[in-house]
């Protein structure tokens, strides 16, 4: 690694994913980059809003049209230190769905004895626009 | 924050999101298809019009004079740049968000 | 001031590469770095050599690797993506055993890690896809 990773520089990463996961492969291919920032130690969040909380829905089974079935990966994110995972209110209204619909994700939280603790955190519009103000840098999929 | 918007919102609704999720003080720049958001007679003009309240709005020149729109069918206070202007806009905004 | 570019779409088809050459060239001329054009999704088609577009037209992939020659760009083509779609340069040839190559001079292939350091070092990252 370079030098100026080496100096500690921690980013706020935010993807923010507003497509769905099996018409195009946007998804799929967003969250191996979010997998692989990983390793970098910077400070890493998703936010699903628009078509993209399809992506977390539950019960997702692409064996019947032949593509990867990626959505078990979503499960990893806790693992990968993904500690939050906003998906927009609206968003799901819109679309018919609640936070019910979508699959439950987890972490273990190191500081509080790896507890288990829920990764998704439902956010309203404008609480969704001061996520994306506060982020450093904005990876879009 | 810079938002940059390339999809016309007659087919898609990245305008409609950019509108919803930036904040006061901010920018929006129409790019590509993104600048018929801008027409002052399109359906659109709505949405670009409430932006304007309270955020900046800019259309990139280039992409403008491609699809042959005049600068004066576009909503006033809407500002035409250049590639350098986008460039100036992106430095003045300390991150960009592209609503692809 | 550093800027990174990230290019999700492939030539000719989406306006997305001839939107980012044009900032990165207008970014270089005011005195910005530019410090890498990450290409990623089917952006990784931009880096291939043997396209052929009609004489009339401008040629994508040879446009970037011009720049790059003058400014010392660094195009880097993510290796995961471009496996998927058949972009392959010399060493991945010869790590899964195909009968060519395709690279266009300029571009270079590596991980996916070169987009999260771009977007660590760099002071502003421009995506343009579709």
């Amino acid at each position: 690694m370079s030098e100026e990773l080496q100096s500690g520089i921690v980013k706020k990463f935010l993807y923010i994913n507003r497509r769905a996961p099996h018409g195009t492969n946007y998804a799929q291919e967003g969250l191996e980059v979010a997998l692989i920032g990983a390793a970098f130690d910077q400070d890493v969040a998703m936010a699903y809003l628009d078509d993209g909380v399809f992506q977390l829905k539950a019960g997702q089974d692409t064996k019947a049209i032949g593509t990867k079935n990626f959505s078990a990966t979503y499960r990893a994110l806790g693992d990968y230190d993904v500690k939050r995972v906003y998906v927009e209110r609206e968003s799901l209204e819109r679309r018919g769905l609640s936070e019910d619909d979508l699959m439950p994700l987890v972490y273990e939280d190191e500081d509080d004895d790896w507890e288990e603790k829920p990764l998704i955190h439902v956010v309203s519009a404008r609480e969704m626009q001061q996520i994306i103000s506060e982020s450093d840098v904005l990876l879009n999929f | 924050m810079l938002h940059v918007v390339n999809k016309s919102p007659f087919e898609k609704n990245c305008l409609e999101s950019c509108a919803r999720l930036s904040q006061a003080g901010s920018c929006i720049l129409l790019i590509e298809d993104g600048v018929y958001g801008a027409l002052a007679d399109g359906e659109a003009c709505e949405v670009v019009q409430t932006c304007l309240e309270d955020r900046q709005v800019c259309v990139l020149g280039e992409d403008l004079q491609a699809r042959g729109i005049e600068p004066d069918r576009i909503v006033s206070g809407v500002e035409v740049v250049d590639y350098a202007g986008f460039v100036k806009l992106a430095v003045e905004h300390p991150k960009v968000q592209s609503w692809l | 001031m550093k800027f990174a570019v990230l290019v999700n779409e492939g030539p000719y088809t989406h306006q997305a590469s001839d939107s980012a050459f044009h900032f990165t060239k207008a970014a270089i001329e005011q005195g910005h770095r530019v410090i890498r054009v990450f290409f990623y999704h089917d952006g990784v088609n931009n880096g291939t050599r043997l396209t052929t577009p009609p004489q009339d037209d401008r040629h994508i992939a040879n446009r970037w690797g011009e720049l790059a020659q003058e400014h010392d760009l660094d195009l880097v083509v993510c290796v995961a993506a471009a496996q998927r779609r058949g972009v392959v340069d010399e060493d991945e040839q010869k790590r899964n055993s195909k009968d060519a190559n395709n690279i266009a001079d300029g571009f270079r292939i590596s991980g996916l890690g070169q987009l999260i350091e771009a977007g660590i070092q760099a002071d502003r990252l421009v995506t343009f896809g579709d």
